[in-house]
């Protein structure tokens, strides 16, 4: 694949449509996968359908003096590997962090999960005395699991059935990280990634409140229930992440998550890559058994030994690929692949600071994440809706206020809310007939009222101070970012689609079936979230099979 | 060989299998069971006058190999029955048997039953095995070292289809191999069968494969499950067992931080060098032994021993035949994944579903005694069944009945007619009459998180507990229940080994 001149010449002979790398989809993967390439002296070229890039990491201001993150809205899993390696602080990234969160109930009580350790013990300890004790132990727990798990997630994962020494090498090393535990964590490990999170959370606490406030997120984003195992999992991969260091903690990317991508469009364009937007990929180009380039919707083509897809695995191969260039147990593979669209969202632009009478004014943890969810069984409620093709009666929401600490989001006194709700179907019943269909402006109106009449429950007056609102379905999602389903992973987070199985089993290293045609997509090892992992796991498998030096810093555990 | 007095507390399938095999090594064992008769979960129990019913296991896919040939049973045990067929009820019932069957799907269910089955038959020598430690020290390494190349050589694809789908949930499997949504049903039935989760819920193939793993049949001892737990007891017996039934033990004894015996109910106590616990882990630990014993953090670990209970067990005293395709077959009503997954949602919140999900036989369509002439006994195992009923139990039992009877008479029409008593178990009271806590069948969910070296905890995973001669041998324990005696086998193969 190494052709002669990339490093002298960056493609120099081919002319104008040649490229050493194409990267379809200007998602944070898709760049962070370019940048990597592009750094590494290919010429490297992304290719975006919409006029933006980010994909799913956008600030877009669809009411005039707002910003709405409008899809993924807060900042923790970036890795601070290619935060580092690419320098994203330079090229505008500035990321802070939250304070902490909140949890109300109907009759005016809440849960305030504050920032500062004692004064959460002391919150805690409100709530049960007991479980003061309890949260220390799986504090501890989920820490020990982030530990292990974070050097995992910017490796590429073994093939099991494989017997070449670099496969085997790299299972001997995760054996041996197992083993390393010792018997009592690699047993507490195992547990872990298979119970369910409301089972987890039962073992350590007593309060309903509490419980729920820390259920969310093992939910959030996927097709489970609270008492669905391997949730705890789940919960995981939202605690992984950090802000400078700080394990677990959120933030928000100043000027809304459209920063992260801004970065990495700018990194990318030092580094020497493109971007091209408003250029849809209509076709994978195949000739003989290796990729030649992507046909555009437009009738050009542009061609490049390399061409990686930031689009999910259904995307990427059912739409976009030629069957006869695909192996049937491949496809097979590929049409099982469960991605779920189980999440909704409501952007909107407020008048004022919204109130929330049972919390001191201007307490710190209301510029949190906030929640109305009281028990383990109103979540397990939510998820059942869900299930039989119903938005939930009694959804979880994650309610954040950005303009609260990022006066960028909002002009002077007024705000933004941001409202991440859990469970939204894709395929939304109606009459008996369950089709994305279904998701009309009627749907999405009720949908949204849904939400606000369960947020006026503790936030009375919201609806008073909206200015502007975009409520987005799952099948909003698929239309406008191209997310199969709407699924915000790119696929479900269980093990049947967790590392060596992720997204297709003998296909977990980021290579399809048709030579120089590569996966960076969430899709992949280690799955979604605004992550870059995917990424530049992506790239380093590329430049290593082009014997290119990668320039990528090594993961580290930290902690 | 090894002579030192023994007890074993509960006289179940397992408690039965690890005395039996304890005494055939020259052990002085005494077996205590808290009951009238030994059998635990096989037996038979009247009912209603006239009527008996198998009191809670009504069928079984196999006695462990090993407890059959060490205590005689394949020599003088009850004979089988042939295998029973399964019909699937509905307006148009399609029959089962061993992965065959008829309709648009036979096909894609055969292929799938046997890849199930190849997958069955790797994960099958681990039941016989003691849970491996996860440390480097005290392992069989070379035995596991065998059984993990057994799954490698499944071949490359079948390897890979083992990883991605061994902690998969049945509901995604029924829905990506097949079509016809009975098989699907039944596929989701078979697999939640006893569990305490749904079919969409991850890891629920694998429960499949264990009960695949026992064996892919299900089987009837001619004579009824009782005759099979009394040719145990009487094997146990016959091998040197002292067997006392009615002697319900209140704790273990501990001196010098080590158990020297048992005090009964009645106050009478009894000395042994060993004392091996058969009934729920949860119990001997929280009841028998006590916080006084035992380390403060596994004390309270071992009350966190998840033990919910899904089932519940129904038996109808009927005055004639009911109208089924197949009186002498397995019948499922599970009209679909979704109707299953429905039946799962309430027990979340402790209520009853509106349409259960059942398997019943009718015992005295095989049996004859069993009812009085011309009449027949129904046994079934409906799901799910809240542990915890919000509305209290009795209210909670009315409904679950009701609810159970209209299900029955929609897919057996006039069944209710027939109906001369019904006995409906809740899971509290199955907890009641067989000690089994929340109602669970395997005296702990049976649940990955919860198999192989975390059952029932890791710390006692290997039948051994932190109490110097206290062991652990029943269904809480490595490899689970099931009318198996796998556990109890493996518990007295350690206690022997020390």
């Amino acid at each position: 694949m190494a052709r002669g001149g990339h490093q002298a010449g960056r493609g120099a002979g081919r002319g104008a449509g040649h490229y050493d790398a194409i990267v379809a989809g200007a998602g944070h993967n898709g760049l962070s996968a370019a940048c990597y390439l592009a750094r590494a002296g290919l010429r490297t070229l992304v290719l975006e359908r919409s006029d933006r890039v980010g994909g799913a990491a956008v600030s877009r201001e669809l009411h005039p003096g707002w910003t709405y993150s409008n899809c993924s809205y807060v900042c923790s899993l970036l890795r601070p590997e290619v935060i580092r390696d690419l320098d994203l602080p330079r090229h505008g990234l500035q990321v802070i962090p939250y304070e902490g969160g909140a949890s109300f109930t109907r009759d005016g009580a809440y849960f305030a999960y504050h920032a500062d350790p004692n004064a959460r013990v002391r919150e805690i300890a409100r709530l049960s005395p007991r479980d003061v004790e309890g949260y220390e132990r799986f504090h501890h727990a989920v820490m020990r699991q982030c530990r292990f798990i974070r050097p995992l997630l910017l490796r590429t994962p073994p093939d099991p059935a494989s017997l070449r020494p670099r496969d085997l090498a790299e299972l001997l090393f995760l054996l041996r990280r197992f083993n390393d535990l010792g018997p009592r964590e690699a047993s507490e490990t195992l547990r872990f990634w298979t119970v369910s999170i409301g089972d987890f959370l039962d073992e350590h606490f007593e309060s309903p409140l509490l419980k729920a406030h820390l259920a969310g997120s093992g939910i959030i984003g996927t097709g489970l229930g609270v008492y669905s195992p391997g949730t705890a999992y789940v919960l995981l991969h939202h605690y992984m992440g950090e802000v400078d260091g700080a394990i677990g903690s959120w933030g928000f990317a100043r000027g809304g998550m459209g920063a992260v991508s801004a970065a990495l469009a700018g990194a990318l364009r030092e580094a020497g890559g493109e971007v091209r937007t408003g250029a849809a990929v209509e076709r994978f180009l195949v000739a003989g058994d290796r990729v030649s380039g992507v046909a555009l919707d437009t009738g050009e083509e542009l061609h490049a030994p390399v061409v990686a897809s930031g689009m999910d695995a259904r995307r990427t191969f059912l739409d976009l690929v030629d069957p006869r260039h695909l192996p049937g147990d491949f496809l097979d593979g590929v049409r099982r692949f469960k991605i779920r669209g189980s999440s909704g969202k409501l952007n909107m632009a407020l008048d004022a600071v919204p109130r929330f009478p049972a919390a001191p004014a201007d307490a710190p943890f209301l510029s949190g994440d906030l929640h109305a969810s009281e028990s383990l069984a109103e979540l397990a409620r939510a998820y059942d809706d869900w299930k039989d093709g119903r938005w939930s009666a009694e959804p979880y929401f994650d309610l954040l206020i950005p303009s609260r600490i990022d006066p960028t989001m909002a002009p002077p006194g007024k705000h933004m809310m941001s409202v991440f709700v859990q469970y939204a179907p894709y395929d939304l019943a109606r009459d008996g007939v369950r089709s994305a269909g279904n998701w009309d402006d009627a749907a999405r109106d009720a949908f949204r009222d849904t939400v606000l009449d369960k947020i006026e429950t503790v936030c009375p007056g919201l609806r008073r101070l909206i200015v502007h609102a975009e409520v987005r379905s799952p099948a909003d999602l698929e239309r406008e970012v191209g997310l199969t389903e709407g699924n915000i992973f790119q696929g479900e987070l269980t093990f049947d689609q967790l590392l060596f199985n992720r997204p297709v089993p003998g296909y977990a290293q980021y290579r399809s079936p048709i030579r120089g045609l590569w996966m960076c997509g969430s899709s992949t090892h280690p799955g979604g979230g605004v992550m870059g992992a995917p990424g530049r796991n992506a790239a380093a498998e590329v430049l290593r099979e082009a014997k290119l030096p990668n320039r990528m810093s090594d993961a580290y555990a930290v902690l | 060989m090894p002579s030192f007095d023994a007890i074993v507390i509960g006289g179940g399938t397992n408690g039965l299998a690890c005395a039996a095999r304890l005494a055939m090594k020259g052990c002085r064992v005494t077996l205590l069971e808290a009951g009238e008769v030994a059998g635990g979960g096989a037996g038979m129990r009247e009912f209603a006058p006239g009527y008996f019913a198998p009191s809670l296991a009504h069928t079984t896919r196999g006695v462990d190999a090993r407890v059959m040939a060490g205590m005689g049973l394949d020599r003088h045990g009850p004979e089988f029955h042939p295998a029973l067929p399964t019909t699937v009820l509905g307006a148009d019932p399609l029959s089962v048997l061993r992965g065959k069957t008829t309709g648009p799907d036979a096909e894609a269910f055969a292929t799938l039953m046997t890849k199930l089955g190849e997958f069955a038959r790797v994960l099958a020598p681990f039941r016989g095995l003691t849970p491996p430690r996860l440390t480097s020290a005290g392992n069989e390494w070379g035995k596991l070292a065998r059984l993990g190349l057994g799954i490698r050589a499944l071949g490359k694809a079948d390897f890979r289809e083992f990883l991605r789908m061994i902690l998969i949930n049945v509901a995604d499997v029924a829905e990506d191999e097949l079509t016809d949504d009975r098989l699907k049903g039944l596929l989701a039935f078979d697999a939640t069968l006893g569990a305490w989760l749904g079919p969409r819920s991850p890891n629920s193939l694998i429960l499949l494969l264990n009960q695949l793993a026992i064996g892919p049949d299900t089987l009837l001892p001619m004579g009824g499950m009782g005759a099979l737990a009394a040719a145990m007891a009487k094997a146990a017996v016959a091998a040197g067992v002292t067997l006392r039934c009615n002697a319900a033990v209140a704790r273990v004894l501990v001196e010098g931080d080590r158990a020297v015996g048992v005090e009964l109910v009645s106050g009478e106590t009894l000395k042994a060098d060993r004392v091996i616990s058969a009934i729920s882990p949860r119990t001997t630990f929280q009841k028998l032994v006590g916080p006084r014993h035992l380390d403060a953090g596994f004390f309270t670990r071992t009350s966190h021993i998840r033990s919910r209970g899904g089932a519940a067990k129904l038996h109808l005293a009927l005055a004639g035949l009911p109208a089924v395709p197949d009186p002498k077959a397995r019948m499922v009503i599970a009209p679909s994944v979704t109707a299953v997954e429905d039946a799962f949602n309430p027990v979340k919140y402790g209520e009853v579903p509106v349409a259960p999900v059942l398997e019943f036989i009718l015992p005295s369509a095989h049996e004859t005694g069993l009812a009085p002439e011309g009449h027949h006994v129904l046994s079934a195992i409906v799901q799910f069944a809240p542990h915890a009923p919000k509305a209290g139990l009795a209210a909670a039992r009315a409904a679950m009945l009701e609810n159970t009877l209209a299900v029955l008479e929609a897919q057996v029409p006039g069944l209710r007619r027939l109906v001369a008593q019904a006995e409906l178990l809740m899971p509290q009271d199955i907890e009641a009459r067989f000690g089994m806590v929340g109602g669970n069948w395997h005296h702990g969910e049976l649940a990955v998180e919860q198999m192989l070296f975390l059952r029932p905890l890791r710390e006692v995973a290997q039948y051994g507990t932190p109490l110097p001669g206290l062991y652990l041998a029943g269904a809480g324990s490595h490899p689970g229940g099931g009318i198996n005696g796998a556990a109890g086998w493996n518990a007295a193969g350690k206690v022997l080994n020390g």
